[in-house]
């Protein structure tokens, strides 16, 4: 058993050489395809957290009238937390928003000058609050649009920012939804690709196929080789991909940076750099040997 | 050793049937040299096939030794195989591997470790006459050296059958009589071979059993027989 691995391994290796430019146009493939599915992976996970991010800077503030009791308003700051949809409320009070305000303007002397002149806080308090989910908005802009807290409340900013929350909604949707169809189909044409090109190279094989099976090889001594074939093709193939891929990231990553300052794409790759690179080869072994065994079955039944 | 019981093939295709072989009943004993005559498309590559489990009878048993030919699972047929030597016109040589290589190929099969394929390869290539043409490949080699490096393959495993199909069906007159010189040593040294053939000299010379085939059927079975087809 230990001398048929050691040849089926010796004939997979011999093959892969001797097969040199069909080998190559095999790894080739496998390598265009890999490219393909880790960019695509790629832009759909950098797509995903730049939405993230801007989602997280988004949020809805209501405004209370300057002449509103503090005790009111921090009674709707706990009915708002109390709210499942809510995920963070913030609550900025008259003092603290004219300490802002300062802190902003210090440089500027006539704003401070302004301020000065006038003896009462012009500032009204607010409170700031982020959804968990951005569809989660309308539901608690709907909350705060209640009768009893009409008589506190000055405005709520979810009408000025309703057009850019139901943009990035739709957006979100596409990339969820688009990327992983887009990932699906072209796993899906990737496997579809590989398993032809293994095909056709075993195709043109097939009267040897035939000749070993009569001088008694049994399956596995015929099909092993190109299963070894298999692996190697995506092997390189994957390890090819994803130099080309980690060269890419990190070119492109300047580029996301000048949209979205706060991503580092390259640093984002790198941390996840390692969960990638066994994707790939993952991918790319698996459909090696899989449409190596699929391939040469139909040659075995003599 | 070789029983066909019964044994009717038929190929069936998309639009019509062909009958290849009908009825056939046959013993071939051990040692025994046989000769398969017939016109073309009398059904004797079908008969050979049906023994070396590349076809499955229509009805009827096939069995080799021990072995129930036509119940045999692809998974079970390389051990048959081991048994037999196969012998082609087309010589169906591996053309990736070279002369000592086709050879070893069917010690490999066979999980020979590599001291016994280092000393038997070259003692077969020695017997067909071509140890210096081990390292050639079969592009390399004439219609009869490839013939008899097919012989070496056939007989490396020492098979209780050499099964040859027309295999001198390419060749001119000297390498035809060479290898059916080697098959006919082989046959002395306790070896079965059954042996189809259109030609006729070779039949009337060497008087052994022939066995007649016409429209799948048997017409003639004689021990040290003739080539007779009317
Ligand atoms: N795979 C196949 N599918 C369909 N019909 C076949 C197949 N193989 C053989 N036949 C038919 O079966 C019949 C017998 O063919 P076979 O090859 O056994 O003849 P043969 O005696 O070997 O002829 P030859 O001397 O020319 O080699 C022929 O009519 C042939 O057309
Ligand atoms: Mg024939």
């Amino acid at each position: 058993m230990l001398t048929t691995l050691s040849r089926v391994i010796k004939y997979g290796l011999v093959g892969f050489w001797r097969n040199g430019w069909l080998s190559t146009a095999t790894i080739a493939i496998v390598f265009l395809v890999l490219v393909g599915f880790g960019g695509l992976l790629m832009f759909n996970s950098l797509a995903n957290i730049v939405l993230a991010d801007i989602q997280d800077k988004i949020d809805i503030s209501i405004y209370f009238k300057v002449d509103a009791p503090e005790d009111r308003i921090l009674e709707v700051q706990r009915a708002l937390e109390s709210l499942p949809e809510v995920k963070e409320v913030e609550y900025v009070s008259r003092d603290t928003a004219l300490e802002t305000f300062r802190e902003q303007h210090k440089d500027d002397p006539t704003v401070s000058q302004a301020l000065e002149a006038l003896d009462e806080n012009p500032l009204a308090a607010a409170i700031n609050i982020k959804a968990r989910e951005l569809k989660d908005y309308e539901a608690i802009a709907g909350y705060l649009d209640k009768e009893s807290y009409k008589d506190i409340t000055d405005k709520i900013s979810y009408a000025q920012n309703i057009g850019v929350i139901d943009r990035l909604k739709s957006i979100k949707s596409t990339v969820e939804q688009g990327g992983l169809l887009l990932i699906i189909f072209i796993s899906l044409v990737a496997a579809l690709i590989i398993f032809n090109t293994i095909r056709l190279a075993i195709y043109s094989n097939r009267e040897e196929l035939a000749v070993m099976r009569l001088v008694g090889a049994s399956n596995f001594f015929i099909r092993g080789p190109y299963m070894i074939e298999g692996i190697i093709y995506g092997i390189v193939g994957s390890i090819m991909s994803v130099i080309m891929v980690t060269i890419g990231v990190f070119y492109a990553a300047p580029y996301v940076k000048i949209f979205v300052p706060d991503i580092n794409g390259w640093t984002y790759y790198l941390s996840n750099f390692f969960m990638f690179m066994s994707a790939q080869i993952f991918f790319g072994v698996g459909l090696g040997v899989v449409s190596s065994y699929i391939a040469v079955r139909k040659y075995l039944k003599i | 050793m070789i029983i066909f019981q019964n044994v009717t093939k038929i190929y069936k295709m998309d639009d019509h049937e062909t009958v290849a072989v009908e009825d056939i009943n046959l013993h071939i004993h051990q040692k025994e040299f046989v000769s398969m005559v017939g016109k073309s498309g009398a059904g004797k590559s079908t008969l050979i096939k049906l023994l070396t489990g590349e076809e499955k009878p229509t009805k009827g048993k096939v069995s080799f030794g021990s072995y129930n030919v036509n119940k045999l699972k692809p998974n079970e047929l390389p051990f048959l195989r081991r048994k037999m030597g196969v012998i082609f016109q087309d010589f169906r040589l591996l053309p990736n591997k070279n002369a000592y290589e086709n050879v070893a190929f069917a010690l490999e099969v066979a999980g020979r470790t590599q001291q016994e394929i280092m000393e038997f390869v070259p003692q077969a290539l020695e017997m067909v006459g071509l140890k210096d043409k081990m390292r050639n490949f079969p592009r390399e080699l004439s219609g009869g050296e490839k013939q008899r490096v097919a012989i070496a393959r056939a007989m490396i495993n020492h098979p209780d059958v050499i099964i040859a199909d027309e295999p001198t069906g390419n060749l001119d007159p000297v390498n035809t009589w060479e290898i059916l010189k080697l098959l006919l040593k082989i046959n002395e040294l306790g070896t079965t071979v059954i042996l189809t053939t259109h030609n006729k000299d070779i039949v009337n010379s060497i008087n052994k059993r022939v066995i007649s085939v016409e429209d799948g059927r048997i017409i003639r079975d004689e021990e040290e027989g003739k080539y007779i087809l009317v």
